[in-house]
């Protein structure tokens, strides 16, 4: 496995840590702009990703992140910015002489060529000798468990294993970047969560840098090591997952990213509460970075909320009576839609951690909504 | 006691309708190929003879067996023979076999280009360069080898543009040669080579040009590694479909070409109304027969195997 690794000699897993990793930024992308017939694909966007890292691009269908993904490919140019590799300028550098490598979403196996040719296709386009070719392909053969696959044709394989060869083509150029376009979509769900960490294993194993594209956010959570979510052309907020699901930065972010109930209302004159709000006044855990009176939004969690049969005590304050209007079990968790006095929505999600105290809540019940100050973030866009 | 089922006595019921429907090709085949074929392959081990039809002998089932016997008796290879020892008939084969070669080399190098432009082209456009393609049959093909002959005449249009242009001296002779059948053939084939070329290619997922290129393969190198192995049944397609049709060609080179060494089509005209001699002229079609088998066996044997493929 020693020749799979990237130029400094063998590693092990436990050298590579994150922080290692985010010393040096390898690929950098600059006020990047690409339209489409005057429509807007990417606009402006900025981005850097630094050497061994795991970058998900996370957006709902459309938001420009394929396309980013194939302006660094070279398959499209961009209409304005640059994207630098290692400090070099890839504008003028066309697809075949670029030194990343692409996992395509349909594959794109050569139907006419088996396994190892598929797989040894890049290498003989380097005018590699023979014998090294053979020994790089068998390597990855073995390192995605396709040892005896090797002579099938793509259409005689399944769907995982068709999977498992295009990243094995893709990966056997040890590319800089390997970028992958919605690797799983055309997987099962069973496989999908499988082939995650797998595909996390490896990563962290070759030291490579991946950037996956995908519209699947727990996708890009689990394996990921930052997320960059986009919208629309923008890149909207770029972070590691706790601080993408706990920190969002807007409205947008928080509800595209899981599940939230947004609470508006206006500063309170402490800085450190919210007033107006459906659930009346809320208290927060430290000082709001807005001046009294902006308008602003508290964002909560389903799984924070504490739904109780009986009043919480005064001194708790975010706290609101509601009546279940809505239950969803789902085994792991139930999920609670629960009507409040202005007639608004709260969710809540309660995990079912096998000690059920109380009995289950049962529709039209009258319960309690609370939150803890340290549950809430205050949101100003 | 058990309850016992009771075992049908008849055969399960099939419907025959599957049968019935797979035995129609088979039907048509058989009535207007296999029949004609043999009544051809009569005539030609027959005898001309000044009758009517001109050959015998003529089965009369009248006769009863003794009238059969004397029928096969009557049978011969002698035109066959006949075909082996007149150099005539062998140069003819051997002039059809290369100019229909030549020609489908010429429809192949013009064809691709045109059908890979076709396939590349935005798919509004698809639509109506389809129907430019195929828009030469709205009129009688006799009709369009008649213009060309009025466009290849002495001082037909050809020749002046090239005066005029300077780019010849002296008006160049095209009816009555070989020049002439090929512009003929590679004309009105064209169609042929272009639509199942351009079916494959039209087919070819773009994303494995990409992927070709992503891998470190230049435009011209993918083009032999990607894009050529996966039309190579359409080439086959659209080869088998000019080569055949064009060896047994008669129209083109009869109206087009010269007299001298005339192309097997040719052949078989002038010993059927010329010479009349239905014997001859039906060996010369069988031996024709034979050698067109080769390539459509060639062809099956390919399709069965991409069929297994897919």
């Amino acid at each position: 496995m020693q020749s799979l690794e990237p130029g400094h000699g063998p590693a092990t897993m436990t050298d590579w840590t994150p922080s290692d990793a985010k010393t040096r930024s390898l690929l950098r992308v600059e006020r990047l702009s690409k339209r489409f017939n005057g429509t807007v694909a990417v606009e402006q966007l900025s981005l850097d990703i630094y050497q061994g890292e795991f970058f998900a691009l996370l957006g709902p269908s459309g938001c420009g992140k394929t396309t980013l993904l194939r302006m660094i490919a070279g398959f499209e140019q961009p209409n304005a910015g640059r994207i630098v590799l290692d400090g070099i300028d890839l504008a003028p550098v066309p697809p075949h002489r670029r030194p990343v490598n692409m996992m395509f979403q349909n594959y794109a196996l050569f139907p006419h060529l088996n396994v190892e040719a598929n797989i040894a296709f890049g290498l003989k386009q380097e005018g590699l000798p023979r014998a090294e070719i053979a020994q790089r392909v068998a390597d990855m053969l073995a390192l995605l468990k396709l040892d005896n696959l090797g002579r099938r044709k793509p259409q005689e394989l399944s769907g995982g294993q068709r999977q498992r060869v295009a990243l094995a083509r893709s990966l056997v150029k040890r590319p800089r970047v390997l970028l992958l376009d919605e690797p799983m979509a055309a997987l099962d769900k069973k496989l999908r969560d499988e082939t995650r960490f797998e595909l996390m294993e490896l990563q962290r194993r070759l030291g490579l840098t991946f950037i996956i594209v995908t519209h699947d956010q727990s996708e890009a959570m689990i394996v990921a090591d930052r997320i960059g979510v986009m919208d629309r052309g923008r890149l909207i907020q770029v972070g590691p997952p706790p601080q993408i699901y706990e920190r969002p930065n807007s409205r947008w972010i928080a509800d595209f990213i899981g599940d939230v109930n947004l609470f508006e209302g206006f500063v309170g004159n402490d800085g450190a509460s919210v007033e107006g709000t459906a659930a009346g006044r809320l208290r927060l855990s430290g000082k709001i970075d807005a001046k009294p009176g902006v308008l602003v939004w508290v964002a909560v969690r389903p799984e924070r909320m504490l739904i109780t049969r009986d009043r919480p005590p005064t001194e708790v304050e975010n706290s609101v009576p509601g009546t279940v209007a809505e239950i969803g079990y789902l085994g792991d968790l139930s999920i609670y839609k629960l009507r409040i006095a202005d007639g608004s929505i709260v969710k809540a999600s309660i995990a079912h951690t096998g000690r059920l105290t109380e009995p289950r809540l049962s529709a039209d019940e009258r319960v309690w909504l609370s939150f803890l100050p340290e549950a809430a973030i205050v949101l100003t866009r | 006691m058990k309850p016992t089922i009771k075992k049908p006595k008849r055969r399960p019921w099939r419907p025959i309708a599957p049968k019935l429907v797979v035995g129609i090709p088979y039907a048509w085949l058989i009535a207007f190929f296999l029949v004609p074929f043999l009544i051809v392959l009569k005539i030609s081990l027959s005898q001309s003879a000044i009758a009517q039809p001109p050959y015998t002998p003529v089965l009369t089932l009248a006769a009863g067996l003794h009238g059969i016997r004397d029928f096969f008796a009557g049978l011969s290879i002698d035109n066959y023979l006949l075909l082996a020892s007149d150099p005539l008939y062998l140069l003819s084969y051997v002039k059809s076999v290369e100019i229909a070669a030549f020609s489908t080399i010429i429809l192949l190098a013009i064809g691709y280009p045109i059908a890979y432009g076709m396939a590349r082209t935005p798919r509004r456009i698809q639509a109506v360069l389809v129907l430019l393609v195929v828009l030469p049959f709205w009129t009688s093909f006799l009709i369009r080898i008649y213009a060309w002959m009025n466009i290849l005449q002495h001082d037909g249009p050809l020749n002046q543009l090239l005066m005029a242009l300077h780019i010849v001296r002296e008006p160049p002779v095209w009816l009555a040669t070989d020049t002439a059948i090929y512009i003929g053939i590679v004309y009105s084939y064209l169609p042929f080579m272009v639509l199942p070329l351009y079916a494959t290619l039209e087919k070819l997922d773009p994303s494995l040009l990409e992927a070709a290129a992503d891998l470190g393969c230049p435009q011209w190198k993918t083009f032999w590694l990607v894009t050529l192995p996966l039309s190579a049944p359409g080439v086959l397609a659209g080869v088998l479909l000019c080569f055949i049709p064009i060896i047994g060609e008669f129209v083109i080179p009869d109206l087009l070409g010269g007299s001298q060494n005339p192309m097997i089509g040719q052949t078989i005209w002038t010993e059927f109304f010329g010479n009349k001699d239905w014997p001859t002229a039906s060996a010369v079609a069988v031996v024709l027969v034979c050698l067109l088998v080769a390539p459509i066996v060639i062809f099956q044997h390919q399709a069965l195997r991409t069929a297994g493929e897919n």
